[in-house]
């Protein structure tokens, strides 16, 4: 017997409402049942942070949340940032500054990040160093994504 | 100048930063079906008996298969000597009576959903009757142990090399040194996780696959020999990838499960590992042990090299087959002169996850192993360690160097480059001897600060060949299919740059689809640093013939010379009428020369067939890249820990076609060296069981740990084996790290020639520091 439950979670400011299994993981809920697959699983146990999402504005492991939590809440997933045409600055910085390579953790390490400059406009690059080592990247060595977030923090100071 | 040369953005870097892009997770299929492997959870077992009936009885569980089930052959070696004598050492799809480690596949439950496929495969028991577990390396080939595989060795292959008279060189040494050094086990870890969807149209008897990458072509042949299909009968769709570093796109057993069962049950299947499978199931790399002998005369001239290696293979041969000991043994000499050199590497099998290719493999492992001989040496002899090294480079008058080796099925020959002179750069563009000024400085005041250096031969280029197509739409978009594949090393953006330039057109103007085997029906793939160098040159070759036809077609459109016309922005151009700036040009872009080839105006002869040319780029011998690492650390007297306070790269690429994400290979391999020579190992019981199946236990950098590397990319020996110029770039940055960090660590505790063991965790720097292990 299942054991479902209807929800409504808004995405990206769309209200959806759907019922899901209890124990149906929110990054399923997201990427499984509705299509926001910009998110992606790397461990399902809250090391890699490649799923990080934000839940009413705060960074968020969705492998560790089921879908059922976020009932009510307000998720932001990488789809809400920009295009593939229109990149927001964040995005921007990061393809300038050579921030990616496979791209698989890119979406986790952009959530987490457009988090903390919202929390913290001004970092120094400590900060920076320290915000983003909750999540993990095998390609970049970490220079690239450092250099990204530094540039788009200055450039938000600059505007 | 085009586009060759320069700091490109990455083409693929738009749709990933917007989460647009295409992994294999993101595929699914009407009616899917999602399998879960049950995986043996004993080391070395009989198995009695497979109990499906309660999986079964699982809502929405819509069938349970065990070995015994299905029909599929053994899991062929794509790489290297394929002999009969290694066959009965390949591994199943599913085990049928035997389970030889932690994690092998022994069922396959099919599901509704993936939480009900779990939900069944949690129930499906295994009645297993246990057998000791061989987990020792060294002894395993010995008399007296129990054998993984019933009247066979569990010793699969001796692989040795030699060259010159090594014996001579040991008898005249004035010095032998001896040591000897491992390298753990560990593993590549991309952070996406495997996975794979298959779909069979039975009405039309073809097979479509998402999520295949790295060496789709290949893989396409063994499935269509493993099912009884044509090769066209399969499609492999090109596919995003989060990483390969070698591990990702081999033919694993979930490889021919998936389109096997597709085939078999006529829906839909999907497959997606977690974490904790991957971390047992996907290949293993590293674990070796060398006993490595040196001869030098009195002034530190190196004679020889003996080595005897055991490699742990684990429980199996892959598809990697002998690759990792061939490449250990034929590439350990390095960048040295020396008259003798004799390497013998026991393969042997145990009972852990099975072993293949890791980023620099055999090299990561040989160059720390020849590098700790030379710092030895250096101590031994009272020499300073870049001295010794630098008297032992061959020089460029001694290049091209055939080593009268053999690797991957190719002679052994070092082509252009300047050793030496890549060291003296190095040296002094990093102020490397200030490093050790500093370090010294320290110790003086009581700190653990040190500096070592390391260098390293690499290979890339490996043949026999790649194919490219390129094609001119009437639009004017010029499309690229290629054979090698996108696994995050940028094999888009670079290969746009090459065709944009042969073309006359911008990078942001050409499409590359790599890997779909339903767009190109041949290709290698992408490994062994071979994308940009023979998957590049392919490229070249195609968009120069499409560039031949383009210019014999415009000449017939404009009525002019095909010699007088010139290419640029995309258009055939001809020289202005008349004399001065004042003529007037006329032109054709190549949109509509492809738009006349594909209805012509009539009554012009023009060349038949679409804008469109096909090129194989063969190579004879690979290319090798060569260089130089530095590291700065400093220990932890309290805790152990090691902090690498600066790391250096120096590596010669021939040509850069993109600096930026030569850079990034650079600096992201060093990194992952790094992790490698301090963090990381898979570790087991004695039991056999997998202490490190979480990214809790299998430690991994995070920014936390990242280290600011400098990087040297140097352009000044071109390949001549390519029209590019081009060495592969995508090892260098990874291939000295385990040297360079351990010398860096040796030299911070005053015992030069030590820390003979990777990685150096913090309970091995306590154990050196308390004088209990080397």
């Amino acid at each position: 017997m299942k054991d479902v439950h209807p929800v409504c979670i808004t995405v990206n400011g769309t209200k959806h409402e759907l019922t899901v299994e209890a124990r149906r993981t929110l990054a399923d809920v997201l990427r499984h049942d509705l299509g926001y697959t910009g998110t992606h699983i790397g461990c399902e146990h809250g090391i890699c942070g490649a799923c990080t999402v934000l839940v009413d504005g705060r960074p968020a492991r969705s492998c560790l949340m089921f879908g059922v939590q976020a009932d009510g809440q307000s998720v932001e997933t990488v789809e809400g940032l920009g295009a593939p045409g229109a990149l927001d600055p964040l995005q921007q910085a990061f393809t300038d500054h050579h921030g990616l390579q496979c791209g698989f953790c890119t979406p986790g390490f952009l959530m987490l990040v457009t988090a903390f400059l919202r929390e913290n406009p001004a970092p120094t690059d400590e900060e920076i160093r320290e915000a983003i080592s909750s999540n993990l990247c095998r390609c970049t060595g970490y220079q690239g994504i450092l250099k990204a977030v530094r540039a788009a923090a200055d450039a938000a100071q600059d505007r | 100048m085009g586009y060759v040369g320069a700091r490109v953005p990455r083409l693929e870097d738009p749709r990933l930063l917007a989460g647009a892009g295409h992994f294999a997770d993101d595929e699914n299929r009407p009616g899917q079906l999602w399998m879960r492997i049950v995986r043996s959870t004993v080391a070395h077992a009989r198995l009695r008996s497979v109990y499906v009936a309660e999986a079964l009885a699982v809502d929405g569980v819509r069938a349970v298969l065990t070995g015994a089930d299905i029909s599929l052959p053994a899991i062929p070696i794509r790489v290297g000597p394929k002999a009969d004598d290694l066959q009965p050492y390949l591994q199943s799809a599913l085990a049928r009576d035997r389970v030889r480690y932690v994690g092998e596949p022994v069922a396959a439950v099919l599901a509704d959903d993936p939480y009900l496929a779990e939900d069944g495969a949690e129930l499906v028991e295994i009645d297993y009757e246990e057998l000791t577990p061989v987990l020792d390396a060294r002894a395993a080939g010995q008399a007296g142990q129990p054998s993984l595989f019933d009247g066979q060795s569990n010793e699969a292959a001796l692989v040795t090399a030699s060259f010159g008279d090594a014996a001579a060189a040991f008898s005249t040494a004035a010095r032998v040194v001896e040591l000897e050094v491992s390298v753990g086990r560990q593993t590549a870890v991309p952070i996406e996780p495997r996975s794979l969807l298959a779909s069979f149209d039975a009405a039309g008897e073809q097979l479509e696959i998402w999520g295949g990458t790295k060496v789709p072509h290949f893989n396409r042949r063994v499935l269509a020999a493993a099912l009884g299909l044509e090769p066209g009968q399969i499609r492999v769709h090109r596919s995003d990838a989060g990483g390969g570093f070698g591990v990702r796109g081999e033919l694993y057993p979930e490889d021919l499960l998936v389109p096997y069962l597709a085939r078999q049950l006529g829906r839909p299947v999907k497959w997606t590992e977690d974490r904790a499978e991957h971390l047992m199931a996907v290949n293993h790399s590293r674990d070796q042990l060398h006993r490595i002998a040196g001869a030098f005369d009195a002034e530190g001239r190196l004679l020889g090299i003996r080595d005897e290696i055991w490699h742990d293979n684990g429980a199996y041969l892959r598809t990697h087959g002998l690759t990792v000991p061939e490449l250990t043994a034929s590439m350990l000499p390095g960048p040295y002169r020396m008259a003798g050199f004799e390497a013998a590497v026991h393969v042997v099998l145990t009972n852990k996850t099975p072993c293949g290719t890791y980023r620099a493999p055999g090299r990561y492992e040989g160059t720390f192993a020849r590098e700790r001989l030379l710092d030895a040496a250096a101590a031994e002899l009272g020499l300073d360690p870049i001295e010794l090294r630098r008297r032992n480079l061959l020089t460029p008058a001694e290049l091209p160097c055939n080593r009268e080796l053999r690797a991957l099925g190719t002679d052994v020959v070092l082509d252009a480059g300047d050793y030496p002179g890549l060291l003296e750069r190095a040296v002094a563009e990093s102020g490397y001897r200030a490093w050790e000024r500093e370090a010294r400085d320290r110790r003086a005041a009581g700190r653990l600060v040190g500096a070592g250096a390391a260098m390293f031969l690499e290979k890339s280029g490996l043949g026999p060949y790649e194919v490219a197509e390129v094609e001119v739409t009437p639009s004017g978009q010029v499309c690229v299919a290629t054979g090698g594949t996108s696994l995050g090393q940028g094999i888009e953006t670079v290969l746009a740059q090459i065709t944009a330039d042969a073309l006359g057109v911008g990078p942001a103007d050409v499409t590359v689809i790599p890997g779909d085997t339903g767009l190109l029906g041949d290709g290698l793939g992408s490994w062994a640093s071979r994308s940009t160098v023979v998957g590049g040159s392919a490229a070249h070759c195609a968009a120069e013939a499409t560039a031949d036809l383009a210019r014999q077609a415009a000449a017939v459109l404009l009525d002019a010379c095909p010699e007088d016309l010139s290419l640029r922005g995309g258009r055939l151009v001809t020289a202005p009428a008349g004399d001065g700036p004042d003529g007037v040009s006329r032109s054709v872009t190549l949109g509509e020369i492809a738009t006349a080839l594909a209805g012509g105006p009539a009554g012009r002869s023009l060349p038949a067939g679409p804008l469109r040319a096909r090129r194989e780029f063969a190579v004879e011998h690979m290319t090798y890249p060569y260089g130089v690492h530095f590291a700065q650390v400093e220990i932890d007297p309290g805790t152990g820990a090691v902090e690498v306070l600066r790391y250096f790269v120096a590596g010669e690429v021939g040509h850069a076609i993109n600096p930026a994400t030569v850079e990034g290979q650079f600096v992201g391999g060093a990194l992952q060296g790094i992790s490698g020579a301090l963090l990381e190992e898979v570790q087991y019981d004695s039991a056999g069981q997998p202490l490190t199946a979480s990214l809790i236990d299998y430690l991994l950098p995070f920014a936390s740990e990242s280290v600011g590397v400098v990087t040297l990319v140097a352009e000044d020996h071109p390949s001549a084996s390519n029209p590019l110029g081009a060495k592969g770039a995508g090892e260098a940055g990874i291939t000295a790290t385990g040297a360079a960090v351990a010398s860096a660590v040796a030299d911070a505790l005053g015992a030069p020639g030590m820390a003979l063991r990777l990685p150096i965790s913090p309970e091995r720097v306590r154990e050196l520091l308390a004088g209990q292990a080397r």
